[in-house]
């Protein structure tokens, strides 16, 4: 076992929580990603061994489906998978000899950093954030979306429980935009 | 504008980039006769039509998925978006 | 006594008085009332000076289309300059100043600007100012703009913030009055997702204004209920406060929410305005009309002001702008406004009225067929002279007149995407015409339909359509009871033979001014905006174009629908530049991207410079080190000597996997790919298709089917980008997937001869790495550290021997302290962007400078790379004549003759004793810096013909900068021209 201690994307040892009014914004630091993309001519094959290792169907575009294990859609025939990373935090290499060729698989979990939102009213947060029409969601949606010019995936777990994975290294911009809305709308 | 994404509906242009005219599709083969000529063509005459234009979209905002957009560069109406990839297909491009 | 023409009645909150200021005068008006309202109140008509005579000038309307009344708001930082006092929301301890007047409002010294106004007649400063050209800047402007001119602003930072906001409707109501709130309550009922925005903070529109009942109650009563049963509705938001700016291709409205613009300062951490973006499917404009004047003799006198508005002075704030009050029509709404004075007991004097069969008065007398001739009172009306039908004159005694022309609908929404408004002879007036943006509907008095009743029911009817598109049921309507009088209007424009009627007050345009752009041909209406200004402005001419047309059509003989109207155009009432800005401003402007060793880099006080949006360290000064210079020629040395470590995390990083993997790279690089054996990398070209180079970097095999690609820093997005678009347009049959690993990796260069030592304290034992088991351009999935993995790539940028070896990103600061523990022993460096810079000139590695989006392969010294056996991005245009002549520029190195001197990037070369000039220019210097192992400065560029002029003594000159000696052309290559150390 190596001696090499992580940092949060904040540059913290410890992820950072927030609270204000009826939110909480919470730095998320124990989720394992990669990204499985079905190979050309086995986009049935790909979508099928998901939807096994998910225990639940493949995801739709623009939506999140699974437990321990879940995925959301990021382009055709592309998704992104996540688990906690205490017990997969060799997630990629596991997926891809799992998959048997029909997709590839690249490991995404430091490229991301993840905020949870949790509380009532993130629909008022969000709407100062983004043009996802984050009002109509009714949990399960996941859409990219550009939240203070930075690229992020948007995921609607329940209307009261939200996820932004924003780019890890504008771990600090994105805190501070979600921070802000929050402040703002309540 | 809003682009109507075949996959993932109304998306706002500002999550686009824009490239150009949908010809870059087609672009020529390295081992034709004429090959320097067409090329030049290729990469430099452009239509400018006053009227529907087929031009080519980045969902860069999105899903990375490169799209081919009928535009009309008067009124703006959007009137068909096509995946470029299904496109390229039909007109004949593969590896 | 304050507050001396306060009415009866009135929409004004009694039980709480509110104190302000204005000009340095305090006052008391009540919550429910504008600045406006409350200053007349207090019998102040005298609200500012007008902008090139100034004129003494009271409020003329009670809206947002307000052209004399607006002032200075607020103070300090704070301080808002052209504010409408008709608008701007009494709050307790409000601050406003009159503009555009010294040294007071009531003796003003421009005042003389009057006096001489036949001098500043349309076109006076275009013709007078002309001449000597050299005199306008220095001279004329100054001077004309200290003399004309609006507010001023703080000249401090703004200390309010502004949030920017994306909302999605189904329909967009614009405008709360009768039409738009029946079409909400319709809507709402059927369960569309509606938003309902109004400018005013009280929605009702003319329902606050006018004493007609609805449904048997007052207009403004039954608004209040409508707006709370709206306000009940889950799928409807109201936003009072909220002008709708501008209506954008497919259904994208712009909207500006003033949400603390009524405090005197916004909460904590709450924005003062939001710029919203409306997501619509449909839109119902209903933003009703906005009354016109007429114009005579002396119009613009504090006092004289829209009958209408009068009304609602009267009727909603409970106000009289005087205890004497005559009016001026030209239609029946005039005589509504008589009469609803003389309900409050106001004396109104007379009723003069253009048509000769105008209906008779009530309790006040009717001058029928009567013209107003002029007006008396220097700072605020004191009466009118009016030429009866019979030719005799009369004078009647007022302290206010109430002008009406008429109404025009509030069309400007309906013109944002290129439509042009439709005359309609019934009312005189413009109409929305038939080409309106997509998905847009009108309905009330923006339609035309100027009656109580035609708004409830062509808005609940627009309503109706809406939600049949939408496929909603709505129930059958239940419209209120409401008034539902005829229009009965006879065009009147103007008095004839006024010397000083005015048109448009907010530019000092008056009737003879158009009359005069006509006589001087200006025939278009574009071209008679401009020339005399009518129509400019905070107003943009929403109280004066009609007449400005009318009249101007009465000149030319034309029909006012032949002269057409200008160009509407957003936004629809001025806004603060704050609000385009955002959050985005100061330190937030844009966001900023750290890397993996940032806070470590920061722990060591380093320097940072931004490239694009990262924070990169661009040298770490050690203690004693005064110039920056001594620091970076410290890391070149020592890492030359021994070893440095570099966080280069931010060069873009592309995983490419796929059967025809391989095959793709070959198609995106010039050079080949496909037999680049797994645990290799290999450098790569990027070529734009018409030849010249768009990027460099490299390509690692990690298996048959799996690469990852660099990028330089500045074009990863780009790159990926490029990618995408071969990969999906020109070649969608391959097998390939692509995904960005950029930020998933700590990626740090570890640099000199120590730098296997090092590494191999830090690499697991099972890994050979000698130089034999990893050689030059290996590359590998290790481990370190006991078993973290990691990639290792033996990759050298700045010529020593050099590895880059990346770990997940949470363990990059934990691996630059491992690093920097383990290299001790060596005296490792760490070193920044600008010892990184004068490594890579010293071994003649091109970077951005030299791909600069002009240079091809060739001019690089890469034109063998180029490969003809395969088809790549590039390599047919590349091969151009013009891009290959015998003397196209190559990439060489330079030395200055005199080791003293500098060698500056951008200077150009010039061969000795040629003319300094474009046409001898042999080329330029790219990238420059003080070498530390060559003891002078040294540069690398482009040279025509380049190689082979090693050794000629060349000129080196920079106009600009007064630069002229002499370099000589030597190899790009100053350090280790055989590549030994990186192969050691």
């Amino acid at each position: 076992m190596h001696d090499l201690v992580a940092i949060t994307p904040l540059g913290a040892a410890e992820p950072r929580v927030d609270s204000h009014g009826p939110i909480t914004l919470s730095e998320i630091t124990d989720t394992a990603l990669a990204s499985v993309a079905a190979r050309l001519g086995q986009e049935e094959q790909a979508r099928a061994w998901l939807g096994t290792t998910l225990g639940v169907a493949a995801p739709d575009p623009a939506r999140v489906g699974g437990k321990d294990l879940a995925a959301f859609w990021m382009a055709p025939d592309q998704w992104m998978v996540e688990a906690p990373y205490q017990t997969h935090e060799m997630l990629a290499s596991d997926l891809a000899q799992q998959a048997g060729g029909v997709a590839s698989v690249t490991e995404q979990s430091d490229a991301w950093c993840r905020f949870d939102l949790a509380g009532d009213g993130l629909a008022d947060v969000f709407e100062r954030l983004c043009p996802a029409d984050v009002r109509s969601f009714k949990g399960g949606e996941a859409v990219r979306t550009s939240i203070d010019h930075l690229g992020c995936f948007l995921i609607c777990r329940t209307p009261e429980h939200f996820s932004v994975y924003g780019p890890r290294s504008s771990a600090g911009s994105l805190h501070h935009a979600l921070l802000v809305a929050m402040r703002s709308a309540h | 504008m809003m682009i109507d994404h075949p996959i993932l509906g109304p998306r706002d242009a500002g999550e686009f980039v824009y490239m150009g005219c949908a010809s870059l599709i087609n672009r020529p083969d390295w081992q034709a006769e004429d090959a320097l000529q067409q090329f030049t063509d290729y990469g430099y005459q452009r239509d400018n039509p006053s009227g529907g234009h087929r031009e080519l979209w980045f969902h860069e905002g999105g899903d990375r998925s490169w799209l081919v957009v009928t535009r009309d560069t008067v009124t703006h109406a959007i009137t068909q978006v096509e995946l470029a990839r299904d496109v390229a297909r039909r007109e004949g491009r593969s590896k | 006594m304050t507050q001396t023409n306060r009415l009866q009645g009135g929409m004004i909150d009694r039980s709480r008085t509110l104190s302000f200021r204005f000009d340095g005068k305090a006052f008391q008006g009540h919550p429910g009332d504008t600045l406006a309202s409350a200053l007349l109140a207090n019998d102040v008509r005298l609200m500012g000076r007008s902008f090139k005579y100034h004129r003494p000038r009271g409020p003329m309307t009670a809206g947002s289309e307000e052209p004399n009344a607006i002032v200075e708001l607020r103070t300090g930082a704070r301080q808002e300059p052209n504010t409408r006092a008709t608008t701007a929301e009494l709050f307790d301890g409000l601050v406003a100043n009159s503009q555009n007047r010294w040294p007071s409002l009531r003796f003003d010294a421009l005042g003389v600007n009057d006096w001489l106004s036949p001098f500043f007649a349309a076109g006076f400063y275009y013709k007078t100012f002309m001449w000597p050209a050299k005199f306008w800047e220095k001279l004329y402007e100054p001077m004309i703009r200290r003399a004309a001119g609006l507010g001023s602003v703080s000249f401090e930072p703004d200390p309010d913030s502004y949030d920017k906001g994306f909302l999605h409707c189904d329909l967009l109501v614009i405008g709360g009055g009768p039409a738009g709130l029946a079409a909400a309550l319709r809507a709402g009922e059927a369960g569309a997702r509606v938003i309902l925005a109004d400018e005013d903070f009280t929605l009702g529109g003319r329902l606050n204004a006018e004493t007609h009942e609805v449904a048997g109650m007052a207009g403004h009563v039954w608004a209040a209920q409508a707006v709370a049963r709206l306000a009940d509705m889950p799928n409807v938001r109201v936003m009072p406060r909220t002008t709708i700016l501008g209506a954008f291709d497919h259904g994208t409205y712009g909207a500006l929410e003033r949400v603390s613009d009524h405090l005197a300062v916004p909460e904590k951490d709450k924005p003062r305005q939001i710029l919203w973006r409306i997501y619509s499917k449909h839109a119902l404009l209903a933003a009703g009309a906005t009354e016109r004047p007429i114009a005579f003799e002396n119009n613009d006198r504090p006092g004289i002001m829209l009958a209408g508005a009068v009304r609602s002075y009267v009727n909603r704030w409970a106000v009289t702008p005087a205890r004497d009050v005559a009016i001026f029509t030209n239609n029946d709404d005039g005589h509504r406004t008589a009469t609803d004075l003389r309900a409050k007991g106001v004396n109104v004097t007379a009723v003069i009225d253009t048509r000769p069969d105008a209906p008779d008065g009530g309790d006040f007398e009717v001058i029928k067929g009567g013209v107003i001739t002029n007006t008396s009172g220097r700072l605020g009306l004191t009466g009118i002279e009016a030429r009866t039908a019979d030719g005799g004159q009369r004078r009647i005694s007022c302290g206010a007149l109430g002008v009406s022309g008429g109404w025009n609908p509030n069309v400007a929404l309906t013109c944002h995407q290129g439509g042009r408004p439709a005359w309609n002879a019934d009312i005189a007036a413009f109409v929305p015409g038939s080409a309106l943006p997509p998905n847009m509907s009108v309905a009330g008095a923006a339609n035309g339909a100027l009656t109580t009743h035609g708004a409830f029911h062509t808005g609940a009817e627009a309503a109706s359509q809406i939600l049949d598109h939408l496929g909603l049921s709505a129930p059958a309507p239940d419209l209120p009871e409401a008034e539902d009088g005829p229009v009965n209007l006879t065009p009147f424009w103007h008095v004839k033979d006024a010397k000083r009627a005015w048109v448009d007050q907010q530019n000092d345009v008056t009737a003879k001014d158009v009359k005069l752009a006509h006589q001087e041909n200006f025939v278009s209406v574009e071209h008679l905006k401009r020339y005399t200004t009518l129509g400019m402005a905070t107003d943009q001419g929403k109280t004066s174009n009609m007449a400005g047309l009318a009249i101007m059509a009465e000149v030319a003989g034309k029909s006012i629908p032949e002269v057409g109207t200008t160009m509407f155009r957003p936004p629809y009432t001025p806004t603060a530049i704050g609000a385009f800005a955002g959050r985005s401003r100061d330190k937030d402007f844009r966001p900023v991207r750290k890397t993996p060793s940032h806070v470590w880099a920061e722990e060591k006080g380093a320097v940072f410079v931004e490239v694009g949006m990262w924070l990169r360290a661009q040298w770490f000064p050690l203690p004693g080190e005064t110039h920056w210079r001594e620091s970076v020629d410290r890391e070149v040395l020592q890492t030359r000597k021994s070893v440095g470590v570099c966080d280069v995390t931010t060069l873009g990083k592309i995983d490419v996997q796929g059967a025809d993997a391989a095959d793709f790279l070959n198609r995106i690089y010039c050079n080949g790919f496909a037999k680049l054996p797994v645990g290799k990398t290999r450098y790569g070209l990027m070529l734009r298709e018409d030849g010249i180079a768009m990027d460099d970097g490299t390509a690692a095999r990690l298996a048959d089917d799996h690469f990852v690609v660099t990028t330089t820093t500045a074009n990863a997005v780009g790159v990926y980008r490029h990618m995408e678009f071969v990969r999906q347009c020109l070649f969608p049959d391959m097998d390939v997937q692509l995904i960005s690993t950029t930020e998933a990796w700590a990626q740090f260069a570890v640099a000199g001869p120590n730098a296997r030592k090092l590494l191999r304290k830090v690499v697991d034992d099972d890994y050979d790495f000698s130089n034999e088991g990893f050689p030059f351009m290996a590359c590998a999935e290790i481990t370190v550290c006991g078993g973290l993995r990691a990639r290792l790539f033996r990759i050298s940028f700045s010529g020593e021997l050099a590895y880059e070896i990346a770990v997940p990103t949470r363990y990059g600061d934990a691996m630059i302290r491992k690093l920097m523990e383990a290299g001790e022993e060596f005296d490792v460096v760490p070193y920044g962007t600008e010892a990184l810079g004068v490594m890579r000139i010293e071994k003649g590695h091109a970077a951005g400078n030299e791909l600069n989006g002009t240079t091809t392969a060739l001019n690089l010294g890469m034109g063998r790379m180029v490969s003809k056996k395969k088809d790549s991005i590039g390599s047919t245009l590349s091969e151009r004549e013009g891009l290959n002549e015998d003397d196209a520029l190559k990439l060489v190195g330079f030395k200055p003759v005199d080791s003293s001197k500098p060698v500056p990037a951008g200077s150009h070369l010039m061969t000795k004793g040629s003319q300094v000039d474009a046409a001898h220019d042999q080329g330029y210097v790219t990238s420059a810096c003080y070498s530390p192992n060559l003891g002078c400065h040294i540069g690398i560029g482009f040279l025509k013909s380049g190689h082979a002029r090693s050794g000629e003594i060349i000129r080196l000159v920079s106009p600009l900068t007064g630069i002229d000696h002499e370099v000589e052309v030597v190899s790009a290559h100053f350090v280790d021209p055989e590549g030994e150390r990186l192969r050691a």
